[in-house]
Order: structure tokens, then C-alpha cells, then sequence
């Protein structure tokens, strides 16, 4: 039987029409056809062809494979691996932690403490995360020593190593950022969440560390471990100074060997290990935190006697 | 005895704009007042001053006698710490209109948060308190769920058990069944009705009349800010005297 595309009559009516054309089909017998998906295999096509592509250059190129896999797990490079993780460890927890009492002291009554916030974040924002290593690492040239107030004097010289230069200049302006983030997340927290709070006896700061950031965390972490990647490959600055992360130990290995690309490969796939590491690990984080929220809860509980029940009956 | 709850000349501003004029309202203990009224006319206003998430511009609210947020220095009221505050907010429950349960805490934690974490009483009294509580209100099966499992009743249901927890002085609740389904209004004004037979001190803002005729001690009807008149169910809803509070009330109902 035919199939015939179904006209509209002069009304625009033109369910009788289709009915027509559906007479005398036997239904049990019909067959909807499956169109041969031909985009998606040029695209695949394609895709493989590009990938080819990749390979052979990598094949042909000039790539002596086996300092990859000799260097991989040799141990300055393992050292420097260590001091990336150490790095970005230390840097984002002085973040968090400056960032979250710079987003209270911004949403203060005390205006002093809003000020001293938004200088802070202006500042630290504004100038670029190379240069403030560079002034952290390089403070000797204007203060020699460094006291309080006199007593306890030490050469900056001895205090201001690679390490604390590099963990103060990244952590500290990680921090003006996360300000901006966790701000973001106490706002996105209903005002009634204080107000019941407070209304079973918390102060504000009580209130606001057990009732209102348990609840920011849903919409603070994600940005946040967007950020921690981030920090992982902006720890490579820390080498310009010294700092001995895993991009200036390659760079050490090949100044000697002159095999530049291996290592930097090497130093890629360690970047990488870790993004990928990091990556689940906020997935783990993000689950915990949205405890009371999940999507089971939120479905209503009526379903089992909704439509399916009906269709049953 | 001096009343449980007591406001004296309270004044509020928002800016340039009144909210509250020159109010003054006395509850005595186990008394259950009901506060009716326009919207806009600063019946939620008086409540939020009284547990003291607003403060007031002049006046003094009082709470078993002693002055809510200020402390007493000759002729001047010298404001107290937030710890004070906090510790003065005990006394008094608060009922939201929006429920505004802890969402990342089971039902029995939101029951618990105060009497244990804030009023440092023993884990295991609180527990069996709070599940007492549920049982009172009804949800005694859902001690482990979380709030946003719940219906709004039974979240309602459960942030009055909340309120409870904390052995209050005097109950607040601020228009409880505004943000109800119609037909989950009557769950949430018999738990309260039950609260006010068993002699609990309550402040009631609402729009339910009939709830207000049938349990209230006494209606209080504000408008503009002011208290316009105060009286007995009777001479407020079945009878009103005055011709705002006729009108209002027979446009209610």
C-alpha cells in the first residue's frame, strides 16, 4: 500500500485525507524505517582521520618516546611533581581561608571591615599573579630584615625562600578571587535561613559558619574546583622564582639533555594526572555537600500512584 | 506576675517610612492573641521586633520582664552584645511564614541544632524531647527525612516542633499557613490549636479568621501601623464594634 503524502482541502482540514490514506494498512505488518545515520558517520570519519592525522605527526616527529617513559617516574622529576601538589595544597587552603573572611568582612555591618575587603580584593585582582611572586620574592631589595615592632628580627632573605614567596604571592591573591566566589554562595542562601537561626539562639557568626556556608558550599564548590585546576598549572609561575614544581625540574632535566619536548610531554601528562585526580575528587565533594537536595528528593512522592498506576489499572 | 511579652510606645521606622506608630500590646502568660489585619499594616513588623530580628527606633519591648536587646543604665537603654541577643532569643519561638528549615539537616537534626548545639543541654534528653515533639506534631516517621521530602504542612509541622525544642517562653508565628496549598492549611492550624489548648503563651499573625474566632483570647486588628482596636473574638470578628475592623472583616470573610 502506497503511503501518500496527506493534502489539505480547501478548509485546511485534512484529517480526512489522512484517514484515507491510512485505509486498509495492516497494522501488524507495518514497519517504521530507521534512516542510515549519514552525518554521524561522516563526522566519525572524519574524527578518525584527524586523529590519524595527530598520531602520524607524532610517530614521524623527531620524539625519542623512551625519555618519556625513563623520565616519567625518575626522581628530580618526581620532586618537582611533589612540589606542584604541595604547592597548589598550600596555596588554595590560604585561599580559601582568606577568601572566606574577606566574603564576611565584605557583607559586615562594620563598614571598616567592608572597606578593608573591597581594597583587598581591588588590589590583589588587579595585579597579576607573575609580578606579585616577583614582589614577594624580591622584598629584601626594600626591607632587608623583618621585625615586629623591633623584636624578633630576621634577614628576609632566609624568610622569603622560593617556597613561602611563591605559597604568599598565589595563595593571597587566590584569596581575592574566592572571596568573590564564596560571596556569591552566602547570597544565593535565603535571608530566612539567619533569621531562623538566629531565632533558635545563634549569633550571627554562629549562625552564618553552621546554617548559611554549609549551604553556600553547593553553589561555592564547583567555582572552586574550577579554581584548585587552575591552580595546579598557575603553580607553574612558582618556577620563574625558583621554586622547584614540576615544569622547572623538566626545564633542569633538559637544559642538561637537550631533549626538550620529551619532558615537556612528561610534565604534561603529570599535569594532567593531577587535573584528573582533582577532578574527581570535587565530584566526591560536591555530592557530600548536596546532602537534602538531591533530585530523589525534590520528585514528588506521589509518582507510584500517578500515571503509571493508571496505565496498570 | 509580669506579662510574658510586653510592648511599650514601640516605634519603627524604614527610612522615612513608619511602620510601626506608638505600639502597645500586653500578653500574659498563656494568653493566645491574634493579630488580623491588611497587608502592609505592620502586624509582621511587631512580631520580627519582639524576637528581635528588627530592631526599634523607640518604645521598649520587654520578655518575661526583662528588656529585649538593651540593657537598663538610669534613663538610657545601652544596647546589649550579640551573645545577649542570642541568649534573650531563646525565649522566644518563631514560626515563619516560609518554614525556613535547615535543608542540609534531617528533621531531627533541625529539632536538635538549638537545644544541643546552642543550649548545650544532654544529646540524649534533647532527643527523646524532640522526638516527642514530632510525635505531637504528627511526624514522628519522618525523624530521618529531610525537609524538602516534605510536604509544606508537615514542614510547617516540623519547624513549630523546632520552635518547641527550645522550651520558649512565648510562641510567634508569622502568618503560618500563608504559603500553603489550601488544602494543607488545616494540619498546621490544628497542631497550633492543640499548642494553644495545652497553655502555650502564642502571638498568632494571620489571615485565618475562623481560626482566630475560635481559639484566641483576644484579637488585635493593626492597620497603617497602629493597633486600631483590640478585644475579645466576639466583640472583634462575630460583633465588631469598629467600623475599620467591620469592614476589613467582612471583606474576609
Amino acid at each position: 500500500m502506497p503511503f501518500k503524502q496527506s493534502r489539505a482541502d480547501a478548509a485546511g482540514n485534512n484529517i480526512g485525507v489522512a484517514m484515507q490514506d491510512l485505509a486498509g494498512i495492516d497494522f501488524q505488518r507495518l514497519r517504521i524505517s530507521r534512516p542510515i545515520p549519514y552525518r554521524q558517520i561522516a563526522a566519525s570519519i572524519l574524527l578518525f582521520v584527524f586523529l590519524i592525522f595527530i598520531a602520524h605527526a607524532f610517530w614521524v616527529g623527531a620524539i625519542e618516546w623512551h625519555y618519556v617513559s625513563d623520565y616519567l617516574f625518575s626522581a628530580p622529576i618526581l620532586k618537582g611533581v611533589r612540589g606542584t601538589i604541595v604547592m597548589t595544597i598550600c596555596a588554595m587552603v590560604i585561599g580559601i581561608f582568606l577568601g572566606t573572611a574577606v566574603a564576611m568582612m565584605r557583607m559586615s555591618a562594620n563598614p571598616a571591615l567592608r572597606w578593608a575587603a573591597t581594597g583587598y580584593i581591588w588590589l590583589f585582582r588587579g595585579v597579576p599573579a607573575l609580578l606579585q611572586l616577583l614582589l614577594w620574592f624580591n622584598l629584601a631589595l626594600i626591607f632587608p630584615t623583618l621585625s615586629l615592632f623591633g623584636f624578633f628580627p630576621v634577614n628576609t632573605v632566609d624568610v622569603m625562600t622560593p617556597f613561602v614567596a611563591a605559597l604568599l604571592g598565589l595563595g593571597i591573591q587566590q584569596g581575592a578571587y574566592t572571596a568573590e566566589v564564596v560571596r556569591g554562595g552566602i547570597l544565593s542562601v535565603d535571608r530566612g535561613q539567619m533569621e531562623a537561626a538566629q531565632s533558635i539562639g545563634m549569633t550571627r557568626l554562629r549562625a552564618m559558619l553552621t546554617i548559611v556556608l554549609p549551604q553556600a558550599m553547593r553553589v561555592i564548590v564547583p567555582p572552586i574546583g574550577n579554581e584548585t585546576i587552575g591552580m595546579v598549572k598557575l603553580t607553574s609561575l612558582a618556577s620563574v622564582i625558583q621554586y622547584s614544581e614540576v615544569l622547572r625540574t623538566v626545564g633542569d632535566v633538559y637544559y642538561a639533555n637537550s631533549r626538550v619536548i620529551e619532558l615537556l610531554i612528561v610534565a604534561g601528562i603529570w599535569y594532567m594526572v593531577i587535573v584528573t585526580v582533582l577532578s574527581i575528587g570535587q565530584s566526591y565533594i560536591e555530592k557530600y555537600f548536596s546532602k537534602g537536595w538531591g533530585r530523589a528528593a525534590e520528585a514528588p512522592k506521589a509518582l507510584p500512584d500517578g500515571p503509571a498506576a493508571m496505565g496498570a489499572a | 506576675m509580669p506579662p510574658i511579652l510586653q510592648a511599650i510606645h514601640v516605634q519603627k521606622y524604614y527610612g522615612a517610612f513608619q511602620a510601626l506608630k506608638d505600639v502597645s500590646l500586653s500578653v500574659d502568660r498563656g494568653e493566645v492573641v491574634c493579630i488580623i489585619g491588611p497587608s502592609g499594616s505592620g502586624k509582621s513588623t511587631l512580631l520580627r521586633c519582639a524576637s528581635q530580628l528588627e530592631s526599634i527606633d523607640g518604645g521598649v519591648i520587654t520578655v518575661d520582664g526583662e528588656i529585649a536587646g538593651y540593657r537598663r543604665s538610669g534613663e538610657t537603654l545601652v544596647p546589649l552584645g550579640d551573645v545577649q541577643i542570642a541568649r534573650q532569643r531563646q525565649n522566644v519561638g518563631m514560626v515563619f511564614q516560609r518554614f525556613n528549615l535547615f535543608p542540609h539537616r534531617s528533621v531531627l537534626e533541625n529539632l536538635l541544632e538549638g537545644p544541643v548545639r546552642v543550649q548545650k543541654r544532654p544529646v540524649e534528653e534533647c532527643r527523646k524531647e524532640a522526638l516527642a515533639l514530632l510525635e505531637r506534631v504528627g511526624l514522628a516517621a519522618k525523624a530521618a527525612a529531610y525537609p524538602n521530602e516534605l510536604s509544606g504542612g508537615q514542614q510547617q509541622r516540623v519547624a513549630i516542633a523546632r520552635a518547641l525544642a527550645m522550651r520558649p517562653k512565648i510562641l510567634l508565628f508569622d502568618e503560618p499557613t500563608s504559603a500553603l496549598d489550601p488544602e494543607l492549611v488545616g494540619e498546621v492550624l490544628s497542631v497550633m490549636k492543640e499548642l494553644a489548648k495545652s497553655g502555650m503563651t502564642m502571638v498568632v499573625v494571620t489571615h485565618e479568621i475562623a481560626f482566630c474566632r475560635e481559639v484566641a483570647d483576644r484579637v488585635v486588628f493593626m492597620d497603617g501601623g497602629a493597633i486600631i482596636a483590640a478585644g475579645s473574638p466576639e466583640d472583634m470578628i462575630v460583633r465588631p464594634q469598629n467600623p475599620r475592623v467591620a469592614s476589613f472583616i467582612s471583606a474576609v470573610l
